[in-house]
Order: C-alpha cells, then sequence, then structure tokens
C-alpha cells in the first residue's frame, strides 16, 4: 500500500542512517530547516580541494528526509563539487518530473515512489537543499521553502 | 477494541448526521475517509452550501448601498448573521460584533487597534504558552513596536495553564492578557473566565482567542466578561475567510480604526473623514458577503442540532479514543488536561509525525501532523512535531476503531 513511498532502503536508512554524526575536521557545514515540519538538520562536508572526501550529518526528522540524508552522503563521497551538483539536479528531477529515472543516481532512485506524494518532496528534498548551501558555503540556513 | 459505550447519547444520530456533509461520502485511496482534522477546518454541511450558492445565483448584490433589490436582499442575508451571532455568543448589541476574514484577523485588529493607543514603552502583554502562532506574533509585533514586553503563562506537563504563576504575571504594567479558551496544539479548556477576572482585578484588558471553543462549547461573551472574543466560521462548519470579532461597545468606540476605506466612513472631504458607527466603523470595504451569508447558515446548522448535545456526543468520542489510544504500546498523549476537548495529539515512539501521516493517509485517515501553528508547545513537550486527530459532530466510534488499525499498521511498516 505505501510500499512504493517505504521500500526496504529507505526504511533501513531511516532505521540505521549511515554517516549520522557531527564531524569536528568538516571544513563545509550547512543548516536546513524545513518550516512545515519542523526537520532539522545540519550537514558537515570535509572538502579536498574540489573533492568531498568525507560528509556526515545530524538531525531530526521523518523517515524519508534522514534516509534522503544517510543516502546523499553515502553517494557523495569521492565525488567532485560538480558532480555532486549535478547529482543535485538529477535527484530533483526525480522527484518533481516524470522523466524516465536516471540511472546515474545509483541507489538513490529509491526515492522515485516520493514523485506520488507531493506533500513528502520537501522532506526528500531538505538534505540536499543542505549541500547546495555546504558548496555555496552559504551561511544563513537552507530551507525548504 | 473498546465497547462502544451503550449509553451513549441515544437521541444523537450520527449517521443522519453525516448524510448532511457530501465531502463524507468518498473513498480515499480506496477506503472510505475517516475524517479527523477537524480543528484545522471543519466540514460543511448542505445547508451552508446551499446558501452560498443561493446568494451567488439569486441574491448576489453589494451590500450597504444601492436601493434595488438584490442589495437590500444581499443585506438583510448578511446583517441577519450578526444578529444570529449576536445570540450565539450572547453579546448585548448586535453593533458588538464584527465580520472579519477569522481569528487571526480578530486578533490583528485588537493588537493594531485598540494597542496602537493604549500600549504605551514598558507596558506588559501576557500571552499563555500554549497559544497558537496567530495569538503570539501580533502581540509580539506590537510589543517590538511599543518598547513593550510579552510575558507567558507557563503550563504543566499536562498541558494545563498554572495559575499560581499566572498571578504573578500580573501587575499595574499589565494592559492586556490574551488566551485561547481551547488549546489546538492540546485541546486544554482552560478556565477563561477564572482567567479574564484575575486580567480585570489587575486592571488589564482580556481577549479570548475562542477558534477551538466555538464549535464545541456554548460561549456567553458576558458570563465570561470579555473583553474581546474572537472566533473563525470555517471551524465552526461554515466557509472559509469570514470570523467574527467580538468586543465590548466602550472599548470599540474608543479604538481608532483598523483599515480606511469604503463603508467604514460617514463623511469624507480632503480635509476631514468621520467614521461610520460600530460595527461598520471597524469594516472597511466589500466584505465576504458570501462566507458571512454561509456563516448565518452554519450557526442555524449548530443551533439545531444544539451545541450541548455535540459537545456530550464528541465527549464520549474523546473518552473512547483516548482509552484506545493509551492502549497502543509506545504511544504518548500529548496535552492529559482534565478538562479536555476532543483533540488528541500524541507521538509515537521512534516514527516521525509525517511518516504516521502518509501511512493513514494511505488508509483513508486524514491527520494533521506537524507542529500546529504552536512551535512553543512543541518546544514545552521536548517534540518537534506531534500527530493529531482532532473529532467533531460528524465522527463515530467506528473512525476511532479505524485510527487505531491505522497506527498499528504504521508501527508495522516501521517496525
Amino acid at each position: 500500500m505505501v510500499d512504493d513511498l517505504y521500500q526496504e532502503v529507505i526504511l533501513d536508512h531511516s532505521k540505521r542512517p549511515r554517516n549520522c554524526h557531527a564531524m569536528d575536521d568538516a571544513n563545509r557545514k550547512a543548516e536546513g530547516y524545513n518550516p512545515l515540519c519542523g526537520d532539522k538538520l545540519k550537514l558537515y562536508l570535509k572538502m579536498n580541494g574540489d573533492v568531498v572526501e568525507d560528509a556526515s550529518f545530524v538531525g531530526s526528522g521523518c523517515a524519508i528526509s534522514t534516509a534522503s540524508a544517510s543516502l546523499m552522503t553515502e553517494s557523495l563521497k569521492g565525488k567532485s563539487r560538480e558532480e555532486a551538483n549535478a547529482m543535485l539536479e538529477k535527484f530533483h528531477e526525480l522527484l518533481t518530473t516524470d522523466t524516465p529515472v536516471s540511472k546515474d543516481l545509483g541507489k538513490l532512485v529509491v526515492f522515485c515512489g516520493v514523485r506520488d506524494y507531493p506533500a513528502r518532496v520537501k522532506c526528500a528534498t531538505l538534505a540536499w537543499h543542505t549541500l547546495k548551501s555546504a558548496l555555496e558555503n552559504s551561511s544563513e540556513p537552507a530551507t525548504t521553502e | 477494541m473498546s465497547t462502544v459505550p451503550t449509553e451513549v447519547s441515544p437521541s444523537f444520530e450520527v449517521e443522519r448526521i453525516r448524510e448532511d456533509f457530501p465531502v463524507l461520502k468518498q473513498t480515499i485511496h480506496g477506503k472510505p475517509l475517516v475524517y479527523l482534522d477537524s480543528a484545522a477546518t471543519a466540514q460543511k454541511p448542505y445547508a451552508v452550501i446551499e446558501a452560498i450558492r443561493k446568494f451567488h445565483e439569486v441574491d448576489c448584490a453589494n451590500i450597504h448601498r444601492g436601493v434595488h433589490e438584490l442589495s437590500q436582499r444581499s443585506t438583510e442575508a448578511y446583517e441577519e448573521t450578526r444578529g444570529k451571532m449576536k445570540r450565539f455568543l450572547n453579546a448585548r448589541t448586535k453593533s458588538e460584533l464584527i465580520f472579519v476574514r477569522g481569528t487571526t484577523e480578530g486578533i490583528n485588529l485588537v493588537s493594531s487597534a485598540w494597542g496602537r493607543k493604549n500600549v504605551k514603552e514598558g507596558d506588559e502583554i501576557v500571552i499563555s504558552a500554549m497559544e497558537h502562532h496567530s495569538n503570539i506574533v501580533p502581540w509580539q509585533i506590537l510589543c517590538e513596536e511599543k518598547a513593550a514586553k510579552l510575558r507567558v503563562i507557563p503550563m504543566n506537563d499536562r498541558g494545563e495553564l498554572l495559575l499560581e504563576e499566572y498571578e504573578k504575571l500580573l501587575n499595574p504594567r499589565t494592559r492586556m492578557v490574551a488566551v485561547a479558551h481551547i488549546s489546538n496544539a492540546l485541546g486544554t479548556v482552560n478556565p477563561v473566565r477564572q482567567i479574564i477576572e484575575m486580567a480585570h482585578r489587575a486592571g488589564a484588558l482580556a481577549l479570548i482567542d475562542g477558534a477551538q471553543a466555538a464549535p464545541h462549547t456554548k460561549v456567553d461573551v458576558q458570563a465570561l466578561d470579555a473583553d474581546f472574543y474572537t472566533l473563525s466560521g470555517h471551524k465552526l462548519y461554515g466557509p472559509t475567510g469570514i470570523g467574527i470579532l467580538y468586543g465590548k461597545s466602550k472599548l470599540l468606540n474608543a479604538m481608532p480604526p483598523y483599515q480606511g476605506g469604503g463603508d467604514m466612513i460617514r463623511t469624507v472631504t480632503f480635509e476631514k473623514t468621520t467614521y461610520n458607527d460600530l460595527p461598520y466603523k471597524f469594516e472597511a470595504g466589500t466584505p465576504n458577503i458570501a462566507g458571512g451569508i454561509g456563516l448565518g447558515a452554519a450557526l442555524d446548522y449548530v443551533n439545531h442540532i444544539g451545541l450541548n448535545r455535540i459537545a456530550a456526543y464528541e465527549h464520549e468520542l474523546l473518552v473512547y479514543a483516548t482509552e484506545a489510544l493509551e492502549r497502543v504500546p509506545g504511544l504518548r498523549l500529548i496535552g492529559t488536561a482534565r478538562e479536555k476537548a476532543a483533540v488528541l495529539s500524541f507521538v509515537i515512539e521512534g516514527i516521525h509525525p509525517h511518516d504516521i501521516g502518509t501511512v493513514l493517509d494511505r488508509q483513508g485517515i486524514a491527520v494533521r501532523t506537524g507542529h500546529h501553528c504552536a512551535q512553543p508547545v512543541m518546544d514545552r513537550f521536548h517534540v518537534p512535531a506531534t500527530t493529531r486527530a482532532s473529532l467533531a459532530l460528524y465522527n463515530t466510534f467506528g473512525e476511532i476503531d479505524a485510527l487505531v488499525a491505522g497506527i498499528h499498521k504504521v508501527k508495522e511498516v516501521f517496525s
């Protein structure tokens, strides 16, 4: 019934989020906030030149937003800034358009079910909004609004 | 499953009442709709829908101007609602009832028009820890503008205001006490009569946010001795965009206008404008005529069933639902005041309200999830959000069983 949204991978990452910790030696940090539900997220990046060497997060959120942050931080490691930005765009496309699912997204395609739940798109994109502001080194908290 | 109480108000024919609400006759994701979000907005009976349709189809004209037949019919129908509202709230005169867009505008009208004139530097406004944002932010704006101070009545873990702490907050600088009659996030029924009396003893005025109370409990503004009382039509089975602000004549007369425009004036020249009498002084521009007429039909509908019967039936639902939810392992009710209206806010260990809301929705069950425009309440109970089921006269014991079954399904998905 709701299995299309809560796929096994999403449930797994929401219950046991990966990279869910603060990072002392991060050189990029950003905060994200979804005013609609009060979800908060802190994202840490360790950039080595132009490459994301490590990524982690802390925060409180629903299963979708926690799994999204967990899977995002996993997929970011080793990616260049340009690749990360491209992923961000493709992820957004995955959630908000009917275009065929891009294979480049790897595991992140599990979020394609969110398309059918417009009220939940912002839950899935919170981590990615925050990533954008971390990459831009913005001091303003990212919001989903 | 709990046993449905056999002493359920025998004369309360909920199945017949449900027939009056067309929206309830549908399925959502293949399941019968279980609407448990009436604290956000209540559904509308045919009588209301029909009154609005009739206005647009038969009587439509602007009001308070024009001598033609349609304008007179529209004016009459619109003003009739004011008369019905006078009886509904037991106001002294119709002129004490001002049409507004809703509770939010009612509070903003008072904080702006009354506040601008009467609040000075160092003065204090008292609100409570369980207010909706609409009874916090207007006062914050006023306090910032006037260098006044906002004080907050705290509450206990059940979600009850601490009156002894309130007493300590009151002092000669207190100008206004603004509190909710019933909390939208917790369901607490506040002892507003006592709160108002204490405000008056300190020389302050009192405004009551009646958005949640008006559909569930008989309100008598004279018995309460409220200075201002405001409510929204759409929570009272009426349309959106219409509400009422009650104010004592003496106070309203002494207040400057809220907005300028047509209808609120007596004479206008470029040198000077004189204002209209109450209540029109506060009703600038063409109002929500259809909304006003729809609200009148909603009041008739509620009166026809009887608020006391509605309250008694909703209380039985609340007791049943509270017992049923308390038996769900890992579920914690937020808001367990001894005096409570039919609102059940809860959290489930390890499952976010948004996920609960989505899984319930797929079973046709509509609940509210989030902070309910009461972020300070969420902070007070150390939760980011809650799931809220709010009940109304058309809900049934079977729907509460459906909610409980739905919650078990939620737990299955996230186990």
